[in-house]
């Protein structure tokens, strides 16, 4: 607020207060205040510091809090933006960070090996997930998961372009900068705030001449102001997916002290590349040694970092552990801010004179070879470090170090996630003693450091050619220009592996991964147990796994692995590398697609109506349909009862807009369904209706709907509400691949119509005052009959069909005088007490009938006969869908599970919907199962429970007693017909 | 009683979504049939069914919109009943008013295609989706029809019960515009 313009950002860490500047990370903030225990670590609860610079931060794992819903854990301290008013607390500790009473686990760790959780509590079974799982899930857990909905707005959007490059480091500037003269359409994203990678913190290079800081600013302006580039901070590409597509969180708003609420808080880009660069960088590698967690102990680089761009020095007296000649730079650069260098220890086997050591020599900093390290010391920091020294590979004590930091380099390891997850293969570079990007079966490649390429001068050039190659690979022919650069730097090759020690264990306490708290003593036991492939060492030691993806580790591990089996690195393997790169939240990927926005909410025309009068909804697809209208203080089982006897008695009204329309036209269409459905539909006349069943081509029942004729070549074909999409999909595939002889076409028509359904015995007296220019008596138009006319003024295609059984029709108008068409029969039908009834009332009253609902009393295995309705087959017919597969043997079998209806003995007893049924009582589990129970409800109109069930050979069992277990009891009911009410069917007739 | 309750929509400012117009103005019918079918109905209609995919050809108010060889999206400005105007035809096809069946929803702002772009996996730069092309595609979970009738215009033809899906999606990316 007003500090931030007086140059000082307020802050708290775990309720402490801080001050920080604009620019700072939470890490340099801390650091500079002389803090780096910042967590406790994930198995052991050992104090841990921060140990690097940006997004390879394996300790520092934080939670950012804004408020009681914005809280976010797992981020990385190092990549924290400090704003002020933040507040940060660390994770995995109880209480505090410097008393975690859970710390008694590093003590165990003896009995806390790789495999232990797997070993120890497996059984008993139940155990684990009462007892051990979320004992070990709060103990080990990373973070909090926030328990409110999330507030914020996350945005997604897609995005196109000829060249992306990823990273924009010295070698990604270059690769865009020449790209970008191309002409190409260029993309260029860094997950940091401002592009320039490594150059942000080497003020000593100097590129084509200008000081780096000025270089950086032209290049940058460049690229902003190009039409053809996009250039994205805060953007991390955290995925690589086929052909090409690039997975990018852009983060907009974390950094802001007071963000804009509208404004989305993150956005995904889904990136469609025609050619990708990857300028991903290299990782420093931690030194694996006795107590290398200590807090205090951290990447040289990263040290560098801090001192040359955030002016942060991370400590007073410091050791500096060379693994490779860039600790010597950092040494160089520590000392320049003013930190004493009490020593240089190399650590190499063979230390030469590279071109940073031998500064540092000229500069007069204390240099011991042949050194290992024996141990550190200090509760909650490190406060010194004892030295070993090797001589014919035999290590003895040697001296101890006062210090208040120790910086180490292992040397680099090129990053090579990206490149590994667009399925690229890597070749091990044994100069470098590191993976190098190989081959990718992607539009990809990788230039500067990831690629292996050292030095500031090549690694520009590199940059420049590759962005020169891609462009040119898209149309967009450029030379790379030849650049020059200078600056002080050591070569990023190193020590991989465990620094030497005595005897035949690997010494105590030695981590290689520190965010997974894994020693070089769990991949020892990894070997003992028998672990021979990498990847089951992976997951048997948890090595390189989960947030960390093994940024900092994976080199060490194989190292030792290779080592310990007298191995070479290339021949132990590699593990894959997983996305995301770093974690991404779960709100990016859901972007738009939350409470109403979740699906479509689909609404039928007459949805305003019944909220107005307290319709209960249920989903049905992405469907609104009104389940009951409930009157008063009605439940759902006396609106529904209400709703029931008012269609059998008098008249009710139904939403049906929502089945499934579709038009099929054509000379050739009479003949497309007689081959598509199973009935005959040649003989079906001009204006009438019939019931259809679809099958595939198994024989087993799909979808049904009536079909009606409304010309020659012309039918109107209704689907189940669900069945639509897939029906239409189903026509068109056969149109298009199988029968291209046929004229026809199909045309969907579901939103076309609205649709109300007038059903009872006063139906006829509801439409008689609103119908024109159709005769709707009994004779002139039938049960099944389709014909056109008006209602209340409107354009109307009226149908004859009933799915309650009763005298019913309904009514099409075209879509959008649904609800005029609602509100005309609302009226209309008041003098005779018409009744709006909902889908659960429509169920009961099908059901009455023994109608089947597809999906429900079919399951996808039951054929035309299991279902009750193999008379809808055109015996005639040379062919249709699923007629060959009716055909097989097993499809004919007497006890195939049948469609019948069950009556419960206790007439009130109302059965469990998907319950099994059995053929005897008293039967204790396993026993056999002759079949479920599809359908249940009460029946308002026959006063008891009805049940539609399939039995196996059902139908030769009418009039049998079969039970129904559930806990406690058997039900017993009778096999009877699946037509419960009004088998004659007069009523429908009527 | 509703099942669930939903998770609440992030705040909203109040924004002039104007350049946004939902209409059914006019005739719509779809389209099937072969070449010959096209052929004979451009001749009776004056305007040329495409038989190029993805284009679109208007004249005098009548366009028609390349969906698939075989269909094209036949749109009438002024509500002509083209069912009797191509009954004379003698070619087989098939034609069925669609009128009721979409929302036209017109999408005129500079940073249309942008707009577009959150939830339109297609690339609508000017030089890969030029004006006048017309497409069937998907927007997040919605078939859509995507029509470019000037650089800064598109015309969405949306089923009616998903054009308030599409609406509110829009106005939670016009905040970002």
């Amino acid at each position: 607020m007003s500090h931030a313009h007086s140059g000082k950002l307020h802050f708290t860490f775990d309720g402490k207060a801080f001050e920080g500047k604009p620019g700072d990370t939470l890490a340099s903030a801390l650091l500079r205040h002389g803090v780096h225990l910042t967590g406790r670590s994930f198995k052991y609860h050992r104090p841990r510091g921060i140990v690097g610079l940006g997004a390879e931060e394996p300790n520092a794992l934080i939670t950012v809090k804004r408020d009681s819903a914005r809280v976010t854990p797992n981020l990385r301290a190092t990549q924290i933006e400090l704003y002020d008013g933040l507040v940060a607390v660390s994770q995995n500790r109880s209480p505090s960070l410097a008393f975690d009473v859970d710390a008694i686990n590093d003590f165990l760790s003896p009995l806390l090996p790789a495999g232990f959780y797997n070993k120890t509590f497996m059984w008993p079974r139940a155990a684990w997930f009462k007892l051990y799982e979320p004992a070990i899930r709060k103990k080990a857990g990373l973070g909090e998961a926030p328990t409110r909905p999330d507030p914020d707005h996350y945005s997604q959007r897609f995005a196109h372009c000829d060249v992306l490059v990823v990273g924009a480091g010295p070698s990604g500037l270059a690769a865009a900068l020449t790209a970008a003269r191309s002409g190409a359409r260029v993309i260029v994203c860094d997950e940091q705030n401002q592009l320039g990678g490594s150059l942000l913190h080497d003020p000593h290079a100097s590129i084509n001449g200008h000081p780096v800081s000025e270089g950086l600013k032209v290049s940058v302006e460049a690229l902003q102001n190009a039409a053809n580039v996009t250039v994205l901070t805060r953007t991390t590409a955290f995925g690589y997916f086929p052909h090409n597509l690039i997975g990018l969180a852009e983060r907009l708003t974390d950094h802001e002290a007071h963000p804009n609420p509208h404004q989305p808080r993150e956005r995904l880009w889904q990136v469609r590349a025609k050619e990708v660069v990857l300028a991903t960088g290299a990782i420093e590698r931690p030194l694996v040694f006795p107590g290398n967690d200590r807090p205090g102990i951290l990447l040289a680089e990263a040290a560098r970092g801090y001192a040359n761009r955030y002016h942060t020095n991370v400590g007073r007296r410091a050791v500096v552990l060379a693994g490779s000649d860039a600790a010597y730079q950092s040494a160089l650069d520590l000392h320049a801010a003013g930190i004493e260098i009490a020593l240089i220890a190399d650590v190499r086997d063979n230390p030469t004179n590279e071109p940073a050591r031998k500064r540092a020599i000229a500069a007069g900093l204390a240099i011991e070879d042949h050194l290992t390290v024996l141990g550190t010391s200090g509760r909650l920091r490190v406060s010194s470090i004892q030295l070993g020294k090797v001589s014919d590979g035999r290590v003895r004590a040697h001296r101890r170090v006062r210090c208040d930091v120790v910086v180490m380099s292992g040397g680099f390891t090129p990053s090579v996630h990206l490149h590994s997850q667009s399925r690229g293969t890597l070749s091990f570079d044994s100069k470098l003693g590191a993976f190098i990007p190989k081959d990718s079966p992607e539009r990809c490649r990788s230039a500067g450091s990831c690629a292996g390429v050292e030095g500031l001068k090549a690694q520009l050039n590199h940059g420049a050619q590759q962005g020169a190659l891609a462009a040119t690979a898209c149309g967009f022919p450029i030379d790379a220009p030849a650049m020059e650069a200078d600056t002080f730097e050591g070569s990023m090759v190193g020590f991989p592996g465990i620094l030497p020690a005595n005897g035949d264990l690997p010494p105590k306490k030695a981590f290689v991964d520190f965010q997974n708290d894994v020693t070089t003593r769990d991949l020892a036991l990894a070997r003992r147990e028998g672990f021979e492939s990498v990847e089951h060492i992976k997951r048997y030691t948890t090595t390189g796994m989960a947030t960390d993806q093994g940024k900092t580790s994976n080199l060490n591990a194989l190292a030792y692995i290779a080592k310990d089996r007298q191995m070479s690195i290339p021949e132990v393997g590699l593990t894959t590398f997983r996305m995301p790169y770093t974690p991404t939240t779960f709100g990016i990927f859901a972007g738009h697609a939350r409470g109403d926005l979740f699906d479509p909410v689909r609404k039928t025309p007459s949805h305003d109506w019944a909220v107005n009068v307290g319709g209960v909804f249920e989903d049905v697809g992405m469907w609104k349909r009104t389940r009951f209208f409930p009157q008063g203080s009605e439940d759902m089982h006396q609106a529904v009862h209400r709703e029931c006897l008012a269609v059998r008695r008098e008249v009710g009204m139904f939403d049906a807009s929502t089945l499934g329309k579709i038009e099929v036209v054509g000379p050739d269409a009479a003949e497309f369904l007689n081959r598509f459905y199973i009935n005959n539909w040649s003989n079906l006349g001009v204006g009438k209706c019939r019931y259809g069943i679809l099958c595939r081509d198994d024989g087993f029942v799909y979808d049904d709907g009536v079909i009606a004729r409304l010309a020659t070549d012309r039918f109107h074909v209704t689907t189940t509400t669900g069945g639509a999409a897939r029906v239409f999909a189903m026509m068109e595939d056969y149109l298009q691949t199988e029968w291209t002889d046929l004229k026809v076409w199909i045309t969907s028509t579901t939103e076309q119509w609205s649709v109300v359904a007038v059903q009872g015995p006063k139906a006829r007296h509801v439409l008689e005052k609103l119908v024109t220019g159709i005769d709707i008596s009994p004779s002139a138009f039938p049960h099944m009959s389709v014909g056109s006319g008006h209602i209340a003024g409107m354009p109307m295609m009226l149908f004859r069909v009933s799915f309650s059984g009763e005298l019913g029709f309904e009514v099409n108008v075209p879509g959008r005088m649904g609800s005029a068409l609602w509100e005309a029969i609302w009226e209309a039908g008041q003098e005779f007490g018409i009744t709006p009834y909902g889908t659960e009332a429509m169920h009961v009253l099908r059901a009455e009938k023994g109608y089947i609902i597809v999906g429900q009393d079919t399951d996808g295995t039951m054929t035309p006969d299991d279902a009750g309705v193999a008379w809808a087959i055109g015996k005639q017919k040379k062919d249709f869908i699923g007629k060959r597969g009716l055909m097989r043997p097993l499809m004919s079998k007497p006890d195939r599970k049948q469609l019948v209806g069950l009556l419960t003995q206790d007439a009130q007893s109302v059965l469990e919907e998907g319950a099994q049924v059995t053929l005897e009582a008293g039967l204790t589990a396993p026993y056999p199962m002759v079949g479920h129970v599809t359908s249940s409800y009460f029946s308002p109109i026959l006063n008891r429970s009805i049940a539609l069930a399939v039995i196996k050979g059902g139908r030769a069992k009418m009039g049998e007693t079969v039970f129904i277990p559930m806990p406690g009891r058997d039900i017993a009911a009778t096999v009877v017909d699946p037509v419960f009410y009004d088998r004659q069917g007069v009523k429908i007739n009527g | 009683m509703a099942k669930h309750a939903h998770a609440p929509r992030v705040t909203q400012p109040e924004l002039d979504l104007s350049f946004i117009q939902k209409s059914h103005q006019g005739t719509r019918y779809i389209f099937r049939g072969d070449e010959a079918a096209k052929l004979e109905a451009s001749g009776v209609l004056g305007v040329s069914l495409p038989q190029q995919a993805l284009t679109s050809h208007s004249h005098q108010g009548l366009s028609a919109l390349w969906l698939g060889p075989d269909e094209v999206l036949l749109i009438s400005e002024s509500a002509e009943d083209l069912k009797a105007r191509l009954a004379p035809m003698s070619a087989v096809h098939s034609l069925v008013d669609v009128s009721h069946r979409q929302w036209a929803l017109t999408i005129s702002h500079p940073k249309a295609a942008w707009l577009l772009e959150a939830g339109c996996p297609l690339d609508l730069s000017l030089k890969a989706f030029p004006v006048g092309m017309c497409t069937r595609t998907q927007y997040e979970k919605t078939e859509i029809v995507l029509w470019r009738r000037r650089e800064d215009c598109f015309q969405v033809e949306v089923w009616r019960s998903f054009s308030e899906y599409l609406e509110g999606l829009w106005a939670q990316v016009a905040v970002e515009l």
